[in-house]
């Protein structure tokens, strides 16, 4: 049994460092004063040199965010969050940027292996070509606000793959930013999706030309490092028709007793018979025993199926930061198009989350299926919400949602809140929920067979989840589940 | 009058995720009044389809040919109103009404054949006294009849209850669609004696099925092999007896 | 028009006086309003509603004749918001107390706005109490409201003492456009037992915001059915709070929506204590315009171990105009628990349908006896018998 006596070891690692990713880089930064008005929004324009019409899109968001509140409908508490005692522009120091990995400042890249970043992964990142072969990852890491390293370029761009920091795609590929850019999470949609409109800095382009299978997964690593550096990633990823392309993302954060903020926007797109898959392991500082600290993940991340028959497939699996805020959804407006969403969420500590999905069926035979799995411990509280609707025209619509809870110990909460419209007699929706605690039969019977308690709750947890992780990319299933161990480490007896 | 049944180059296609499919590709089969014939044939060769297709089912699309019962034009009528001409299917898996009680359903369904072919209704006792003598005569409890249509029912259950409406509506053409798979013998014996006690000078069945082993039991006049969405091949008896033997191959081969 | 200036408003708040402050708002609520969301009541602005006026006597005991109510053992009438002493009678075992100063939003329904606009406007309604052991039987209340532009604000309290037992149907009917918003506060108290079945078939021009609280004791049981069918705009919010250790909830109901009405069952149960049970089955058929709603909440306290509830809510859609919004919610503080809930919503099952045709049975019919088993299988959930077949004859198409 290969996965016992890796969470074995996973556990013996726990027990020295709580949280081992917490550490900082000494990397020379250069820091935008704090506070954020319409000189900082000029000054992050001017500083990434984009065009007029950039700028003015991020002044529209600006003065539309101004006009708005932060929602309060989600079952988080977090005191006030002043969003002047912040610095919104952090760049690592650096010469005219790296045109190869050799000019990375090399304390990137022991991050990289501080962080656990696979071997093969490193390598690429190290440009021993021929590492990974079998199945290649391009990594455009990101480090704070700026993408300083980007493999695999070259592969991607013969098969016609634009895969970019968006910066750049804003100066290179100027008409597809243009044409996409807002359309699918509009700059005024919410608070926070306005807010990071207004002042992100960097993030990912993808650009998956028709009938392109994208010949690697690609992945980003985030990470927060400087203090008090709020962190807006912008992310936008196109499949034109039958195009197909899996994207990878994972975080993790530094230890740090103050409060960060992030709000990222995540826009797909997807045409004809196209089919993007999104992955994301999301293990970001959750705050120490008593709550202080760690990360608020207030993410806006949203895809259209604008072509028929086209595919989103979301898969997260969410163990990080102090209070999670995220419902990647779907619009779907092709016809016969599919969405997914399959979640886990683990919360222990004092962490809080707040996640789930939108399935909006705009058109006839759309399709949408919900995966739900919520683990809550410690003094933590997590919330699925969900939101299906079926509008007039979504003729033989259907949708199958199955959310369910674990509860370890009775100090922590877990919630299910679903929203179900439905405006089409032909349209089918089917929800189930459930809520239960591990059965003391289930652990008796592992632990009988030689599992102590934690082994045998990590057992049972993945088991709970498996579902959702049999939907992640191979390479993320083991750390997805190496952090579930992680994540509800403490939490039994 | 001798053809009862007539159907003539019949096609027929189903969509499934927004892609047809043709499942009979010029189905041709007569059974004359007072015959039982029976279909044998490979998975996937269209016999199910078959059945659907003469019961209504809105989910096949015909795209070709015609079926004619008693001289109608099968194909025009409402799955109610080919019941009402006596056209009945026995359900490969009998389908479960929830909150709908076995009686009521019964009587319902037994009024409006009667009315729809001008004959009398019954009224509820006359009904229940009907209905008690046919449930015992196939070893059903009357605890059935109470309960809702087909839910909790065990397989020989649903396959008995399937033959209890048949008896009561008296078809003049019953289709038996694998009424026996996963059925022991002595409810296959039940199903069989279902069918035996209806025949006559006018009724005819036709008979779906994959094994030789309920023609222990029902003797048919012509048997019939299926292949590809038609009828490949058509003999006597023996041919049953034969495919029991040798399998389909044979008669694949020579259609090929 | 700002929603405090409109006329509803200022007729409401104007009748309150100095209660105008429990209202707890600043006009009705509207779609921001996350409890209201499905159902905002605008609609109701433009009405400067009034007291309605008196009925005569004679004419109510003519509308309950046409009842045919089941043999019971005690009638309470109430028409107008008032109550008709000489229509009423109740088993002797049973007092009608006098009404005192109930002029406060009871606690557990705090924050409710149907509740706040009861305390703020209440109309003394029914004190039942059964004492200790004693069997009630079965009482009918019915309410009568009829006119345009009048509303009534009925407040009832049922109290039963320790081991006492009462089944209560409760008729709300009427004519015309008015708003009807009773409230009925319960207490069961340790092996009491209240069975409290609602056939709500108001005017199809009315507005109806009803409200029930109930506080349920040790091993006590309060068992609520509703048939939600009249009103243009009708809620019926139902909040049972399990409160002493093995006490169970029911809280069922069946809505028919059709013409470009609105039906809405909201519900809270409330596990306040260990090894309690909840049950909820709701049922909701809607044809033409009509407009469905559904929200149940299961809120589970760190106290209340061993819980089990179960929730299940399901609608029927007849036709291309109408439509369902349900939030069935979970909310859960302890971990030793096993709460479910599940919804769905969709058209007659295809197969369902095949099969009767293929039986014989005409399209129209095999319909409605679909539906018919669709809300068959929840009226069946009334205990009473007689009741149950109350009900089933309320149903439509009748078989």
């Amino acid at each position: 049994m290969p996965a016992v006596s890796e969470t074995r070891e996973t556990v013996e690692k726990l027990a020295k460092s709580n949280y081992e990713w917490g550490f900082e880089t000494n990397v020379e930064m250069d820091l935008a004063p704090k506070g954020l008005n319409e000189d900082i929004v000029r000054l992050i324009s001017a500083r990434k040199k984009e065009p007029q019409w950039m700028l003015e899109w991020r002044l529209k968001a600006f003065r539309a965010w101004q006009e708005m509140s932060e929602p309060n409908w989600a079952k988080v508490k977090h005191p006030p969050i002043d969003y002047q005692d912040a610095h919104y522009f952090a760049q690592p120091k650096k010469k005219d940027g790296p045109k190869s990995l050799d000019e990375v400042d090399p304390e990137l890249l022991k991050t990289y292996e501080k962080l656990g970043i696979p071997l093969h992964e490193q390598e690429m990142l190290a440009g021993v070509e021929g590492a990974g072969q079998k199945t290649p990852v391009a990594v455009d890491a990101v480090f704070d606000s700026v993408s300083v390293a980007t493999t695999f370029r070259k592969t991607l761009a013969e098969a016609g793959v634009i895969f970019c920091p968006i910066s750049e795609a804003i100066i290179e590929h100027p008409e597809l930013v243009k044409k996409y850019l807002g359309t699918v999470v509009p700059v005024a949609d919410n608070f926070f999706s306005a807010l990071n409109s207004a002042v992100f800095t960097d993030g990912s382009f993808v650009y998956v030309p028709k009938g392109v299978r994208c010949p690697m997964e690609l992945s980003t690593y985030f990470r927060i490092n400087a203090r008090n550096t709020g962190q807006f990633e912008r992310t936008l990823i196109i499949a034109e028709d039958q195009a197909t392309v899996s994207y990878l993302e994972g975080c993790t954060a530094p230890q740090r007793d103050e409060n960060q903020l992030h709000a990222a926007v995540v826009e797909l797109v997807a045409m004809e018979d196209a089919f993007i898959k999104y992955s994301t392991v999301q293990n970001w500082y959750p705050g120490d025993e008593n709550g202080k600290g760690g990360i608020y993940n207030f993410v806006t991340k949203r895809g259209i199926c604008k072509g028929d028959r086209a595919r989103i497939s979301w898969t997260q699996v969410e163990t990080g930061s102090a209070i999670t805020w995220k419902y990647p959804s779907c619009i779907l407006a092709g016809k016969g198009s599919v969405g997914e969403f399959y979640s886990v969420a683990v919360t222990n500590g004092h962490q809080q989350a707040d996640t789930g999905t939108k399935m909006i069926h705009l058109a006839p035979d759309t399709r949408s299926t919900i995966v739900a799995k919520t683990i809550s411990a410690g003094q933590s509280d997590s919330t699925y919400r969900g939101l299906v609707r079926m509008q007039p025209k979504a003729r033989n619509g259907r949708n199958f949602t199955q959310c369910d809870s674990l509860l370890i110990g009775d100090q922590c909460g877990a919630h299910t809140v679903p929203y179900i419209e439905s405006r089409n007699m032909s349209a089918r929706i089917e929800h189930e929920a459930t809520t239960s605690k591990i059965s003391e039969d289930q652990l008796f019977y592992c632990r009988s067979r030689g599992f102590s308690e934690e082994e045998a709750v990590g057992l049972i947890v993945n088991g709970f989840c498996r579902e959702v992780l049999k939907e992640l990319p191979m390479e993320f299933a083991v750390e997805a589940q190496k952090l579930l161990q992680i994540s509800l480490e403490g939490s039994v007896g | 009058m001798s053809d009862f049944l007539k159907i003539e180059g019949l096609k027929a296609q189903i969509d499934a995720d927004g892609t047809s499919k043709e499942i009979l590709k010029g189905l041709d089969l007569t059974i004359p009044k007072g015959e039982v014939h029976v279909i044998m044939g490979p998975n996937g060769s269209g016999k199910s389809t078959l059945s659907y297709v003469l019961a209504g089912r809105e989910d096949y699309e015909v795209t070709g040919g015609s079926a004619h019962f008693k001289g109608q034009d099968l194909l025009e009528l409402e799955p109610e109103e080919r019941a009402a001409l006596g056209v009945f299917l026995a359900f490969q898996s009998p389908v479960e009404l929830p909150g709908v009680n076995n009686a009521n359903f019964l009587r319902t369904a037994v009024n409006a054949v009667r009315k729809a072919r001008g004959e009398e209704e019954l009224d509820a006792v006359s009904f229940l006294k009907l209905a008690r003598e046919e449930t015992g005569r196939l070893s059903m409890s009357g605890e059935m009849l109470k309960r809702a249509v087909n839910v909790g029912f065990s397989g020989g259950e649903k396959k008995r209850n399937e033959v209890l409406q048949m008896r009561l509506l008296k078809p003049s053409l019953a289709i038996l669609d694998e009424t026996d798979s996963g059925l022991d013998i002595d409810a296959l014996r039940i199903v069989a004696d279902g069918v035996n006690s209806l025949r006559g000078p006018d009724f005819s069945s036709l008979v779906i099925t994959h094994h030789q082993r309920l023609l222990d039991y029902i003797v048919p006049d012509r048997v019939h092999v299926m292949a590809h969405g038609r009828i490949i091949h058509s003999g006597g008896p023996e041919v049953a007896t034969l495919l029991e033997k040798q399998g389909y191959k044979q008669f694949l081969e020579a259609a090929a | 028009m700002s929603e405090n200036s409109a006329a509803a408003w200022q007729a409401l708040t104007g009748r309150a006086g100095e209660r105008a402050a429990l209202l707890g708002t600043e006009g009705l609520p509207t779609r921001r309003v996350e409890a209201w969301h499905y159902t905002p009541l605008q609609s109701l602005n433009g009405i400067a509603w009034q007291v309605a006026p008196a009925l005569d006597d004679a004419a109510v005991k003519q509308r309950i004749d046409g009842l045919n109510l089941p043999t019971h053992d005690g009638l309470l009438v109430f028409a107008n918001g008032r109550f008709c002493k000489g229509l009423s009678h109740l088993p002797a075992c049973m007092d009608v107390q006098e009404y005192g100063d109930g002029s406060a939003v009871q606690p557990l329904l705090a924050g409710r706005f149907s509740a706040g606009l009861n305390a703020a406007l209440r109309q003394p309604g029914a004190r039942l109490h059964v004492p200790v052991g004693k069997d009630a039987g079965l009482i009918v209340m019915v309410s009568l409201t009829e006119g345009n532009g009048v509303s009534t604000h009925l407040h009832h309290s049922i109290t039963l003492d320790e081991g006492a037992r009462l089944t209560l149907l409760d008729i709300q009917l009427g004519e015309g456009q008015y708003l009807t918003n009773p409230q009925m506060d319960v207490h069961c108290a340790a092996n009491a037992h209240l069975s409290h079945v609602t056939k709500q078939v108001e005017s199809r021009e009315a507005a109806r915001l009803a409200i029930v609280g109930a506080c349920i004791g040790e091993r006590g049981n309060y068992d609520s059915f509703t048939l939600n069918q009249g009103g243009v705009l009708a809620r019926q919010e139902v909040v049972s709070q399990l409160s002493g250790s093995f006490s169970n909830t029911n809280v069922n109901a069946i809505q028919l929506v059709d013409g470009s009405r609105l039906n809405d069952l909201s519900s809270m149960i409330h596990h306040a204590s260990p090894d309690c049970t909840s049950r909820q089955t709701v049922r909701t058929v809607l044809s033409e315009n009509g407009q469905g709603v559904f929200q149940g909440k299961i809120l589970v306290d760190q106290i209340a171990q061993k819980t089990d509830g179960y929730q299940m809510n399901q609608a029927l859609l007849l036709s291309e105009k109408a439509q369902m919004n349900s939030k069935p919610e979970l909310e859960i503080y302890a971990d030793d628990v096993k709460c479910s809930h599940g919804a769905t919503v969709g058209a007659l099952d295809e197969d369902q349908l095949f099969y009767l045709r293929s039986r014989g049975v005409l399209e129209e019919q095999a319909r409605d006896m679909l539906v018919q088993a669709f809300l068959l299988e929840t009226v069946e959930l009334v205990e009473h018998e007689s009741l149950r077949d109350y009900l089933l004859k309320a149903l439509p198409g009748h078989v």
